[in-house]
């Protein structure tokens, strides 16, 4: 499966290539991404969260690498959904602004890791990467993840409709956190 | 704390819910000290937006005292105990549309974006107590409101001006004022407003501080007619005469230079263009006494005007005069007003005394009489131009 998606984002190519490039960071705006821990300059463990499929980790490692232009990696090994995706970061006309440009591959599997996957992304695949960007994009922009009563938990708000009320949240809800 | 709800259609309803807290480090939380009822809650209420559900807390018009502010809100900003009034898009002040003033297109407000984007092509901002397509925030006909980019949008009010005067600068006086700053009204100019409802009234009153020679009020309630006549505007009910040949009489046969539809469609979409198309049919249905208000700003115009809307519109248009708008050299602006662009100077008018924007509040009802505040408004009863509810 092969997603695109792009966005831009009012901060120079330089800081988001910053952000990206600190592959830990992406789980903070990447729905399926549990954690990414670095291992090496340029080789990583990822780990997806549990709609991905149950116990879903992989190595990648950097493949290529421009400072401000460009970030290129792949899974390694005996990934159980090998992957491979590239960013770019190309300045906007506005001459403030960053044009990202995301493209990923999945490699889905059969069984029932295959199935996890292919029901994660379910009918508009597309939606999950526009939205992460989206997400990326208020990171960047304004420091965290937007939050309000109807999708309190921010990247972990999956569900789209119909949300909890606009209303806001108890402490027990609180305290259940996005699991509730 | 106890909050107005939504209910179902055609059904508010005060309960107790749980009280907000800080879920962004940018978040203040304001005890409400006054909130008022929106002409456009209504379409909420009739049932025209489809993603409004069960225990949404509505309002989108309040003020108050901040009570607490999480740990990303500079204290030069904003602090515990000042006095403020809330803008109802919610903007984050550091995107694009920010930077260009355009705070009610925010990029980074709308946590349902995606939803907001299939339906306009392109998303909007948060705004408060308005539906879960513009992002599922509780509102502020409540005793507290959780209020996101508190450093960007609340409005401090330092002087001893009274909540009646300074409330509606949360929306209705800014959206106005937007309508006639969209004219760029000329000295020579007689502007004509559809629409003698609290937005409609303000737009008028902008129109003559912005230096409009003359300035018209059409509705058919005479006595919101009264009201603008008695600001000095021109009435002219169109339940009694016909409006184009009366704007024409009006102005020695030239249309008026500037229009501004203060009406709107209560109409918004569905997830499909048909379903958009048949709730705008609905939604023309349902307001039966007000028809057309835009194709006839379009046809009134005088050659080479504008016609300025802030009226809302939802979903798609049946019947839109593009002959006359193409032919005659028209132009249309609109938006979702950009509140945080016209709230200090707009305060500033009000310190002056250039507006008075307490002339529209006709009701003023305890928070757990929002039924029926919704109830007067909603059907014109007592007179009603403007409800404000007190927590």
């Amino acid at each position: 499966m092969d997603l695109t998606a792009t966005t831009t984002i009012r901060k120079p190519a330089s800081e988001v290539y910053a952000f990206w490039r600190d592959l830990r960071n992406l789980p903070a705006f990447m729905a399926h991404l549990e954690q990414v821990r670095t291992t090496g300059d340029r080789t990583s463990h990822w780990v997806a969260a549990a709609p991905f499929g149950k116990d879903v980790e992989w190595d990648a490692e950097i493949i290529d690498e421009t400072p401000a232009e460009k970030v290129a990696w792949r899974s390694t090994g005996d990934a159980d959904v090998p992957n491979a995706g590239t960013v770019q970061f190309v300045p906007a006309p506005d001459g403030v602004s960053t044009e990202v440009y995301v493209s990923l591959v999945y490699e889905i599997p059969g069984g029932a890791v295959g199935k996890a996957v292919a029901k994660y992304f379910g009918e508009e695949p597309h939606q999950q990467l526009d939205d992460d960007l989206r997400r990326l994009k208020q990171v960047l922009e304004t420091g965290e993840v937007v939050r309000s009563d109807g999708a309190p938990w921010g990247k972990r708000a999956r569900k789209e409709f119909p949300q909890r009320p606009a209303q806001p949240l108890s402490d027990a809800e609180l305290e259940k956190g996005a699991d509730a | 704390m106890r909050a107005n709800t939504w209910a179902g259609r055609n059904k508010v309803e005060v309960r107790d819910v749980p009280d907000p807290k800080i879920l962004n480090s940018r978040d203040a939380i304001v005890r409400i000290t006054s909130t008022a009822i929106c002409g456009s809650d209504l379409h909420l209420v009739d049932g025209y937006v489809p993603t409004m559900q069960d225990g949404d807390v509505m309002g989108h018009e309040f003020m108050g005292e901040v009570i607490e502010v999480g740990s990303g809100v500079p204290g030069d900003k904003l602090r515990v105990g000042d006095r403020v009034v809330v803008p109802f898009p919610i903007a984050c002040g550091a995107c694009a549309a920010c930077a260009a003033e355009l705070y009610s297109c925010c990029e980074n407000t709308n946590p349902n974006a995606g939803i907001a984007e299939k339906m306009f092509g392109h998303p909007v901002a948060g705004i408060f107590g308005y539906s879960h397509l513009t992002g599922g925030f509780a509102g502020g006909q409540a005793q507290y409101a959780r209020v996101p980019f508190a450093d960007v949008g609340p409005l401090k009010i330092e002087s001893d001006l009274t909540d009646e005067q300074v409330l509606f600068l949360s929306d209705i006086l800014p959206t106005g004022y937007m309508g006639a700053d969209m004219c760029d009204i000329q000295p020579s100019d007689v502007v004509a407003v559809w629409g003698a409802g609290p937005v409609g009234q303000f737009a008028m009153d902008s129109a003559r501080l912005l230096g409009a020679a003359k300035v018209i009020a059409i509705d058919k309630e005479p006595y919101r007619l009264r009201m603008a006549e008695q600001a000095g505007h021109t009435p002219v009910n169109f339940d009694d005469v016909d409006v184009r040949s009366t704007l024409l009489e009006l102005t020695g046969g030239r249309g008026p230079d500037k229009c501004i539809d203060a009406v709107g469609l209560e109409a918004t979409h569905g997830s499909a263009h048909i379903a958009a198309y048949d709730r705008v049919k609905q939604a023309v249905r349902a307001e039966t006494d007000r028809p057309h208000a835009l194709r006839q700003a379009i046809l009134s115009c005088r050659s080479g005007g504008v016609v300025s809307v802030i009226g809302v519109y939802g979903g798609l248009l049946d019947k839109f005069p593009a002959g006359a708008w193409m032919n005659r050299s028209l132009t249309l602006r609109t938006g979702q007003c950009h509140v945080q662009r016209y709230m200090k100077p707009l305060l500033q008018r009000i310190e002056r005394g250039e507006l008075d924007p307490a002339r529209i509040i006709t009701h003023t009802l305890p928070l757990d009489e929002a039924e029926r505040g919704f109830d007067i408004f909603k059907n014109k009863q007592d007179n009603c131009e403007k409800v404000v509810l007190k927590p």
